[in-house]
């Protein structure tokens, strides 16, 4: 039986939490972002795109450090094109949800 | 602020709190699952909270509890979740320019919600209005942080009795929404260059390297090619 009020662990998800609160507020606390050169401006504009494409793709088409084409990675991609056309990011996750119970049921049967 | 202004920040708004619902039910599953792992693996409910409040970060926590599993030392799982939460620094550093007018506690109290989804949001909702909305930035922040915390306690305590999410097609809502939040940060050649590159660069990564590298990796190499993008067609022009 776990004692809900035991606190061991609690100084290490602090520790954890200062040096993921020092990569997320660095570049935030640092003066003259505003300033900065117009191509540093251009590659941090598209950091975004990049790097959340980079999630999505790893999530859906990686495996235990193996290539995967499941019906993941093909609901993901048709409902982030869905979602674009609809310009909404919730009719796209509704999509690859609805997508990707079907592509498995599909293959199931 | 004009008319129009006006007109175009409620409708960025309403898009936002649209966007939002999506994640509102990605932190809710996620934490929920957090929180039944976490008890699973012999964490108190306060510790399990503690990780969600303090460190926020779901991928990092989920490591975390992984490690805790199996007696890693401190100093490994340490280590392990800065390593993974690196990505972070690229999202302050992506938001900064547009933040930088704001005072410094703001700026502060802003980094401690940039998660994958609140950056994601943020970024969307920047792209469409051309600057920061400082009330936008907040509540994207808190559209993960109060649902994520709050499934967490509700996962600790009643986790085993939920569906798994697989059976209900949510295991695929995370991936989704970063997908999703991705394509329509996409306006330009540049972006959908950085967008392919970034992903491509990912996936390689994660096979040839390892998966809490990859996204890193993506995320520094796909916006220098769509920097060559842009620069070509300049140049051919």
């Amino acid at each position: 039986m776990i004692d809900p009020l035991r606190s061991d662990l609690v100084p290490l998800a602090i520790l954890a939490g200062i040096g993921t609160y020092a990569a997320r507020a660095l570049p935030l606390l640092a003066t003259g972002a505003d300033r900065l050169p117009a191509p540093v401006l251009a590659y941090l504009r598209l950091i975004g795109p990049a790097v959340l494409g980079a999630i999505a793709a790893v999530n859906v088409f990686v495996d235990d450090a193996s290539l995967r084409l499941g019906p993941e990675a093909v609901a993901v991609v048709v409902g982030a094109l869905i979602g674009r056309w609809r310009d909404s990011l919730l009719v796209g996750m509704a999509a690859t949800v609805l997508a990707v119970l079907l592509l498995r049921a599909t293959i199931a049967a | 602020m004009s008319g129009a202004d006006a007109k175009q920040l409620r409708a960025a708004r309403r898009q936002l709190a649209i966007d939002s619902i999506g994640i509102w039910v990605l932190a809710i599953v996620i934490g929920t699952i957090f929180g039944f792992t976490a008890r699973e693996g012999g964490l108190s409910l306060i510790e399990t909270a503690a990780f969600s409040a303090f460190l926020f970060a779901g991928a990092a926590q989920f490591a975390a509890v992984g490690l805790l599993a199996v007696a890693a030392p401190w100093a490994s799982i340490v280590l392990l979740v800065w390593l993974l939460n690196a990505r972070h620094f690229l999202y302050a550093a992506s938001i900064a320019p547009h933040a930088a007018a704001l005072p410094r506690r703001v700026r502060a109290g802003l980094a401690y919600l940039l998660t994958d989804e609140a950056f994601a949001l943020t970024s969307a909702h920047v792209a469409r209005l051309g600057r920061m909305d400082l009330s936008g930035a907040w509540y994207a922040g808190f559209a993960i942080f109060v649902p994520w915390n709050l499934a967490t306690l509700a996962g600790w305590l009643a986790g085993a009795a939920l569906p798994d999410p697989a059976t209900i097609g949510l295991d695929v809502a995370f991936p989704a929404s970063m997908a999703g939040l991705a394509v329509g940060l996409v306006r330009d050649r540049a972006a959908l260059a950085a967008l392919v590159a970034g992903s491509a660069a990912a996936v390689g990564s994660a096979l040839l390297v390892n998966a809490s590298a990859a996204v890193m990796i993506g995320g520094l190499l796909g916006p220098l090619v769509g920097l060559v993008v842009v620069n070509r067609r300049r140049a051919t022009r």
